[in-house]
């Protein structure tokens, strides 16, 4: 028998698998699952403490609650599916709202234009962490931590320190935070803007090129480059929609509040990060589903939520949201041990 | 057969400041051979391909791929003419699928509307094309198209960056230590899958460290010895010895027998 008649055999390396070895390969494999789980779970036990939870009024508040929070996730999963990370993210956020906002107010632009600036705003901001990561070559991290400062800074600058109030905006500024009946419930534009960007970035994602190289630089770098990807320019194009999808998220923080201040929203940066974590995307990169970061942020309203209407002292939420996350990334460690 | 090479490299020479990679480096690959590279660690093999597969661009010298000069500035240079490369460190992305692994990179895209303006990618024709491409070879063990390459062994991993490799390279394969990462049996099925794209006709480049693996499949090996070509021998002519002699300077080659000819 020569070399070429053989049968070409390799070893697959599966053997026989138990429960849990199966059970870890499946979360491997739909990552969104763990975190649809959860939120099953909790949604029932706080039905149970509280019978006034599943009121629609209560579930429409929640779902409000995490409108911006949850389109703010949206581009932070786009990054950490590259294994980067943004830390910048609310504060471009706000930075742009407070542009939204001011040429409203002090200069008195239709609502449309100001709208189009604070997107390009959002672009522009996207474009410089994207630039300092793929040209200048310095670390996520760092870069966003330095970019947080100043974006931040800009905000209060900017904003003279004088918040604006509801009679001082456009009406199309505030036309995200107008409520639309459906049945019983009743939720906002700026919660539908939200979900319009899950369903556009998911099917991106899934049934695009660019999603898939997306998840091959964060999956493995140096093999997506010498598959031909241009991974330079696949991080850039993360950055960039994440500052697009930002702008966004700024127009539905005003809706929310039905202000623009430099105070809003200060939060966003950690809790985006804590809604993508919970939701199954792992801070390595390439694994994770874009969908789970909403169930991610649903869970914090839903923890939020029904800990408030469970009778418990507020500081009990973030006592909660701690022990999610730490969860959230244990599991993750050890799914991704089902790679070896 | 043919006696114009497939692929010709002329005095190439590569230096970074003051380390001189290669110097006058030349190499001829005829059609339907394996051609291995061996050289000492510094002996300019790796320069040589990467110059050949556009990762690095010679600083003189002249690259012809069937008679045809050719220049590369990037790695897609080479790929858009035909030249394929597989590299030792696995290079393929482990969380996607196996289907999505060969054709990463130049995605196909549905025809009509859906492909051209909501840029949607066509997996059923990538998975049907990528399941021939893998029975090709006689690939038999790898069942599921949709597999993820990390459920896959090192061996199997190795053998879907040949199956890419052989999948779209319609001149040349280059083959860069592909067994380094691998044990020897998976090694064995390498060795196989590089016979395989020989019976096609496909010339084949394969650089390793490996006597025995290239004694096993190389028609022709060329020794590469401070930066340039020591010597072009067969594994008839020649014993393993001989050829870790020449490629350490101590055995001495003439200038004339540096050009052996193609054996088949």
């Amino acid at each position: 028998m020569t070399l070429s008649d053989a049968e070409i055999a390799f070893q697959s390396g599966e053997g026989k698998q138990s429960p849990r070895e199966r059970m870890q390969k499946l979360l491997h494999r739909y990552p969104s699952i763990s975190p649809g789980i959860v939120l099953l779970i909790s949604a029932g036990v706080f039905w149970f403490l509280n019978p006034n939870f599943k009121d629609p009024f209560n579930l429409s508040l929640v779902i409000q609650q995490v409108a911006v929070v949850g389109a703010v996730a949206i581009g932070q999963t786009l990054i950490i599916l590259t294994a980067g990370i943004d830390l910048s993210c609310g504060a471009i956020t706000v930075f742009t709202s407070m542009v939204m906002g001011r040429t409203a107010f002090a200069n008195h632009l239709p609502g449309w234009q100001s709208v189009l600036l604070g997107v390009a705003v959002g672009l522009l901001c996207g474009a410089i962490n994207g630039l300092l990561i793929t040209k200048v070559k310095l670390p996520p991290f760092i870069v966003t931590l330095g970019t947080y400062n100043i974006f931040n800074a800009l905000s209060l600058l900017y904003s003279t320190g004088r918040d604006i109030g509801t009679n001082e905006l456009t009406k199309l500024l505030l036309w995200t935070g107008s409520a639309v009946k459906i049945g019983s419930f009743s939720i906002t534009v700026g919660v539908m803007i939200m979900l319009l960007m899950y369903g556009i970035l998911a099917y991106s994602l899934r049934f695009t090129a660019w999603g898939r190289h997306v998840y091959a630089t964060g999956d493995d770098i140096e093999a997506a480059r010498l598959a031909g990807i241009e991974t330079k320019r696949v991080i850039f194009s993360v950055y960039l929609v994440a500052g697009f999808i930002f702008s966004i998220a700024a127009w539905i923080l005003i809706g929310r509040t039905q202000s623009a201040s430099a105070n809003n929203g200060i939060d966003l940066n950690l809790d985006s990060i804590t809604a993508v974590v919970i939701g199954g995307t792992s801070l390595f990169g390439g694994r994770g589903r874009i969908i789970g970061s909403l169930y991610g942020a649903i869970i914090v309203g839903v923890f939020r939520d029904g800990l408030t209407l469970a009778g418990l002292a507020p500081y009990y939420q973030s006592l909660a949201v701690g022990i999610l996350v730490i969860t959230a990334v244990s599991i993750d460690q050890w799914i991704r041990k089902a790679r070896n | 057969m043919s006696t114009k090479p497939a692929l010709e490299a002329k005095n190439l020479s590569k230096t970074y400041g003051n380390v001189v990679a290669l110097s006058g480096a030349d190499l001829q690959l005829y059609p339907g051979e394996v051609l291995a590279v061996v050289g000492d660690n510094g002996a300019g093999k790796s320069t040589l391909i990467k110059c050949i597969s556009g990762a690095e661009i010679p600083d003189s010298g002249e690259i012809t791929l069937e008679g045809e000069v050719v220049s590369f500035h990037r790695p897609q240079d080479s790929r858009a003419v035909g030249i394929e490369t597989v590299y030792q460190s696995l290079a393929v992305a482990p969380a996607l699928d196996i289907a999505a692994n060969l054709y990463l990179g130049r995605e196909i895209r549905k025809k009509g509307p859906l492909g051209s303006i909501f840029r949607m990618l066509d997996n059923g024709a990538m998975k049907t094309a990528s399941k021939d491409h893998i029975a090709s070879l006689g690939i038999s063990t790898i069942q599921n198209i949709s597999q993820a390459v990390e459920t896959l062994s090192g061996g199997q991993r190795q053998a879907v960056s040949v199956a890419r490799a052989a999948a779209f390279s319609s001149k040349v394969i280059i083959l860069d230590e592909p067994t380094a990462a691998l044990g020897v049996r998976e090694s064995n099925q390498v060795l196989k899958l590089i016979e395989r794209l020989r019976e096609r006709g496909l010339p084949v480049i394969l650089i390793s460290h490996n006597m025995p693996q290239v004694f096993e499949v190389a028609d022709r090996i060329q020794i590469q010895r401070l930066g340039k070509r020591a010597a072009v021998v067969t594994p008839k002519t020649h014993q393993m010895n001989e050829v870790v002699g020449i490629m350490t300077g101590a055995i001495k080659v003439d200038e004339k027998d540096q050009t052996l000819k193609p054996v088949r």
